[in-house]
């Protein structure tokens, strides 16, 4: 066991695929000298700048280029460099990726991973903070991760390079440094699409994913001190395909729903989650399904005091924990 | 590049392979008027032409080796994919959506192939999305040091977009081997080139990328079959990509839903008609004496029967169980790459 | 009027345009440098300067008729911004986000410059895509029948991305009235230009459009100025765009998060130090008399008070009041908290 922050886990895990699988190869702009974010660091000495591959500024390309090389023998983890980086190559994805074992009947497969960090909460103005993961959890074809820890970073970015189709891994950039956790030495998986119960409870279900997450579980806490309000914590980790069996149980237990999540609120991906536990879970309720999100402004703007005003935090959680248990 | 025996010799091909050239063309020709006789019947709801551009496609895919280089190819390419090998019968279950249809089992339109075994990749409709497709299985070739090569096809309207642009960027970075074929008509759908580019070749835009671009006449299938032997020979011995631009006319609308008349004078297209790659080749072939007025009849009937049989066969095959939509969203069976 | 002897190789500018060009490079340097101290310091998150491009900068912009022709910057483009008129004040709003900052109200990071006051487009992170942007501005132009041009700037590694060649393309079909600045310092941030294109000079894609493309000194602000003043008087004609290549260097890291030695030997930049475009110019004017030691001096120390009074200025503005994160998301409309 070792503590590891999560860029280090992300790192290890792509390490040793690609110690495992020489068929695995890293490419972006940037990741031959270790990535902006120090993900591929060390990897063109281990590996070579064939394996670890600096792209030209063209994220179209890279991913479409990725999903031609897994066409031919190659598994790709593309890397772009920040989430709202994605949208030049978002044709690629949608177009391309999610439908191409569809659309050739199951003949054609593209094993891909696209990593890349997302996320608000670190002064990167309105183009180095945005949540994409609404967008490509639309869309049939895909898989979609976010990870906000070390320990479910590392497991799930190895199911995502093991697995057969293509995986949008999205790394809160937030939670790059800002955690340590125990990582097992060997080999672990965990699997894309179980949600994980952070924190047990009996009052409330609070279901959320990424940065979020952690405040979700600081807001737990001070309920349980302050109101002995008992809070459960469920991190979905994976929002497409996502653990609805996992967050109608809880729900059904507490008989309370709040969803927290970063992304704009119209349309983010816990509206989702929400119209699935109204539907399948209405006879439990208690008290109406709440969501805790941000406003509907441009994610997010590059002064503090704006960005702070806009985004959910423990206090402002907290407050709709209250508020939900009155009921 | 007037046919002569000297310049055949000069592209090693033998009589049978001039035959065999002159047989997909027509099969080509005979599959894409029957689709289109099939749609105004009403039997499927649309098909786009390859008709004219039998030549650069012909020309381009005899050299290349069927199910070892991989072919990129867009809707217009019938003929592309009828020598690389896939039968009448395959493209037709892809114009009836049949549930056999090998492209795509009804999910795409016609006119988009896709083989596994003849690595023809499947292709979706938004213009050049194939071309970085291309690029990647030629990197993954070159990473794993195989000797194929990739080809990527596309029209005139499609080198305008950025994907064209990062892809030619990318192969030439990385001096991929690949193959870039543009099979130039002059339009894409009612906008003429000079719309589209400022240039009058888009050949030249290769030496912004570092590799060489030939414009060729896309209507003598010879002449691009001698610039893409040499095209595929510098992909396979390392020297990177090339741009082969073959200027060439689409003979017809360039659906079932359009209407060329609204933009292409009925002069343009006689020119053109007069120019008709299949003519012209057959024409050559009279001259060498490869061809005689018995053996092209012969060749006529052989196709006309073939593509008769194609389709009496695939209107009789079923079609698709409705539920089957719902398959194959993600992979199934729990393949894994670990 | 006093008949003023034309200087040789001053590309027909006389001594205070010459001094003028001079002074704006400076500023650039010490905002520049600004900048990147006060990151240091902790009072503003994030920088990113244009030291060593500002040759390339102040030399494109010189030539164009500010508050009428349209600036389309990237976040390089300090000396461009200055040239064009906005005040170092105005940089240092945006770049401690204060409320005043005409940028974006502290929305958008530091020097993503935009002042509709005088045509400079407020620009996005994502590279490039500014580029279709500017070819737009100028068919408006066109369809318009004004005589405004617009410029759009970038770096090597823009030239990549779909977005470049969409607009390039684009220009050259309708004979725009645009030029395109690449300010080419070999990197992008890590990348070395040998892995973003494969060829020498950019500049020669202009052919495959259909307009002319030229590579320049990038270090050398005369020279800069001769080829863009004469793209602009091609613009202005109406005989269409032009790209314009500069080489040149940064002589700082990527930006404020940026280790530059992990890509970069001391080495090579220890040889760009050398070439320095201020040291350059500086010897160019004294060489040819345009000014002496001592009138060099003081215009360094000018523009260092001028940016000292920017500083102290910017440092005592409000900062945004944190419910105005909700306003302009559409015109006029405004969320409920
Ligand atoms: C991205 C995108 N934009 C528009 C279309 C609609 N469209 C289909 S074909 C076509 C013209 C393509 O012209 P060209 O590339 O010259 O090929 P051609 O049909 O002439 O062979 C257009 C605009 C599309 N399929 N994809
Ligand atoms: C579409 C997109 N991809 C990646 C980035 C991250 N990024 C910011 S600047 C930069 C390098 C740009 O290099 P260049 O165009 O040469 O300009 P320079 O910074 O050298 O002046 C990269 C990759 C981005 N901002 N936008
Ligand atoms: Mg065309
Ligand atoms: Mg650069």
């Amino acid at each position: 066991m070792a503590e590891k922050n999560m860029v280090e886990a992300i790192h290890d895990a792509m390490f040793e695929e690609m110690k495992r699988d020489d068929r695995i190869i890293v490419m972006g702009e940037d990741v031959g000298e270790g990535g902006v974010f120090r993900a591929t660091d060390g990897f063109v000495a281990e590996f070579g700048e064939e394996r670890c591959m600096d792209t030209p500024l063209a994220e179209s390309c890279i991913v479409g280029a990725a999903i031609g090389a897994s066409l031919n023998g190659i598994i790709p983890i593309a890397e772009i460099q920040f989430a709202d980086f994605s949208h030049p190559a978002f044709d690629q994805l949608v177009s391309e990726a999610a439908r191409l074992h569809y659309r050739s009947n199951g003949t054609w497969s593209c094993p891909i991973v696209v990593r890349t960090p997302y996320g608000s909460g670190i002064h990167g103005g309105p183009y180095h903070s945005q949540s994409i993961e609404a967008f490509y959890a639309h869309v049939p074809g895909l898989k979609v991760i976010c990870v906000a820890s070390p320990y479910d970073a590392k497991g799930l970015l190895k199911s995502a390079i093991r697995d057969p189709n293509p995986v949008v891994f999205l790394e809160h950039k937030k939670a790059y440094r800002a955690f340590r956790q125990e990582i097992p030495d060997g080999d672990y998986t965990i699997p894309i699409g179980q949600a994980e119960t952070k924190r047990e409870g009996s009052d409330i279900s609070l279901i959320t994913y990424g940065m979020m997450t952690h405040h979700s579980l600081k807001a737990a806490e001070t309920l349980e001190q302050e109101d002995g309000t008992s809070v459960e914590v469920i991190d979905l980790r994976t929002v497409s395909p996502w653990d609805k069996e996992r967050v109608l149980g809880s729900v059904k237990k507490t008989g309370k729903a709040l969803i927290v999540y970063e992304d704009n609120i119209t349309g983010g991906f816990g509206a989702e989650v929400a119209a699935t536990i109204a539907q399948d879970a209405f006879d439990y309720l208690d008290g109406p399904v709440t969501r805790v999100a941000s406003p509907d402004v441009p994610i997010s703007p590059y002064s503090g005091i704006l960005e702070e005003y806009i985004l959910p935090n423990p206090e402002k959680i907290a407050e709709a924990i209250r508020k939900l248990a009155a009921y | 590049m007037a046919i002569t025996k000297e310049a055949i010799k000069t592209f090693g091909l033998t009589e049978e392979q001039l035959l065999e050239m002159h047989y997909k063309m027509l099969l080509a020709r005979a599959v894409s008027v029957r689709q289109r006789v099939l749609q105004r019947m009403g039997k499927g709801p649309m098909t786009f032409s390859g008709e004219g551009h039998e030549a650069v496609q012909v020309g381009t895919a005899f050299a290349l080796r069927p199910g070892r280089d991989w072919v990129f190819a867009y809707y217009r390419d019938v003929a592309v994919a009828l020598t690389v090998g896939m039968t009448p019968v395959e493209i037709l279950r892809g114009f009836f959506a049949r549930r056999d249809d090998i492209s795509s089992g009804g999910r795409n339109m016609p006119s988009h192939f896709s083989h596994p075994d003849l690595r023809i990749v499947s292709g979706s409709a938004p213009i050049a999305t194939q071309i970085p497709h291309a690029v990647g299985a030629a990197l993954a070739a070159k990473l794993r040091k195989l000797d194929e090569i990739s080809v990527a096809y596309f029209g005139d309207g499609a080198t305008s977009t950025g994907d064209w642009h990062e892809s030619m960027n990318f192969a030439g970075v990385h001096k991929l081997p690949m193959v870039f074929v543009c099979e130039f008509n002059g339009y894409a759908i009612s906008v003429p080139w000079r719309k589209q580019a400022a240039i009058e070749n888009v050949a030249v835009r290769a030496a912004g990328y570092g590799f060489p671009g030939v414009t060729l006449n896309g209507n003598d299938v010879l002449e691009v079959y001698g610039a893409m032997t040499e095209a595929v020979k510098r992909a396979r011995s390392g020297e990177g990509p090339t741009l082969i631009e073959a200027k060439t006319y689409r003979l017809q609308p360039h659906s079932s839903d359009d209407d060329d008349r609204r933009y292409r004078t009925r002069e343009e297209v006689e020119q053109w008609a007069q120019k008709d790659p299949i003519v012209v080749f057959a024409m050559s072939l009279h001259e060498l004496g490869v061809l005689d007025d018995k053996s092209e009849q012969e060749l006529n009937d052989r196709v006309n029967r073939e593509v008769d049989e194609a389709t009496d066969k695939v209107e009789q095959e079923s079609t698709p169980e409705p539920e089957s939509a719902l398959r194959h969203v993600f992979v199934e069976g729990g393949a894994s790459n670990g | 009027m006093v008949s003023v002897k034309e200087i040789t190789g001053a590309e027909g500018l006389s001594r205070d345009q010459l001094l003028d060009l001079y002074y704006k490079m400076l500023l650039a340097r010490t905002v520049g440098q600004r900048e990147r101290m006060l990151n240091r310091m902790g009072k503003g998150p994030f920088a990113v300067t244009g030291e060593g491009h500002e040759a390339l900068q102040v030399g494109t912009a010189y030539p164009l008729k500010p508050g009428h022709d349209w600036i389309v910057p990237y976040y390089r483009d300090i000396g461009v911004a200055l040239t064009i008129g906005q005040t170092p004040l105005d940089l240092l709003l945006a770049h401690l986000s204060r409320e005043g900052d005409i940028s974006s109200g502290g929305r958008n990071m530091p020097s993503h410059f935009s002042d509709p006051r005088l045509h400079i487009v407020s620009g996005s992170a994502p590279v490039a895509t500014h580029f279709p942007h500017a070819a737009g501005i100028a068919l408006a132009s066109k369809l318009r029948g004004l005589d405004e041009l617009s410029v759009c700037y970038t770096g090597d590694g823009g030239t990549s991305t779909g977005d470049c060649h969409e607009a390039m393309n684009f220009a050259g079909v309708h004979k725009l009235p645009v030029i395109f600045v690449i300010e080419n310092n070999q990197y992008a941030i890590s990348v070395h230009v040998r892995k973003q294109f494969a060829v020498e000079d950019i500049s020669i894609r202009a052919e495959g459009y259909g307009f002319p493309g030229v590579t320049v000194d990038g270090n050398d602000v005369l020279a800069v100025y001769a080829a863009m003043k004469e793209a602009v008087d091609r613009a202005r004609r109406g005989d269409g765009a032009t790209l314009i290549e500069g080489k040149t260097y940064r002589l700082v890291p990527h930006t404020s998060d940026d280790d530059d030695r992990r890509y970069r030997s001391r080495e090579e930049v220890e040889e760009w130090t050398g070439k320095d475009p201020l040291v350059r110019y500086r010897n160019w004017l004294k060489e040819n008399d345009v000014a002496d030691e001592a009138k060099l001096d003081s215009l360094h120390e000018h523009a260092a008070r001028e940016v000292d009074e920017a500083t102290e200025q910017a440092e005592k503005a409000p900062t945004p009041k944190p419910e105005s994160a909700l306003d302009h998301v559409l015109i006029e409309e405004r969320l409920a908290g």
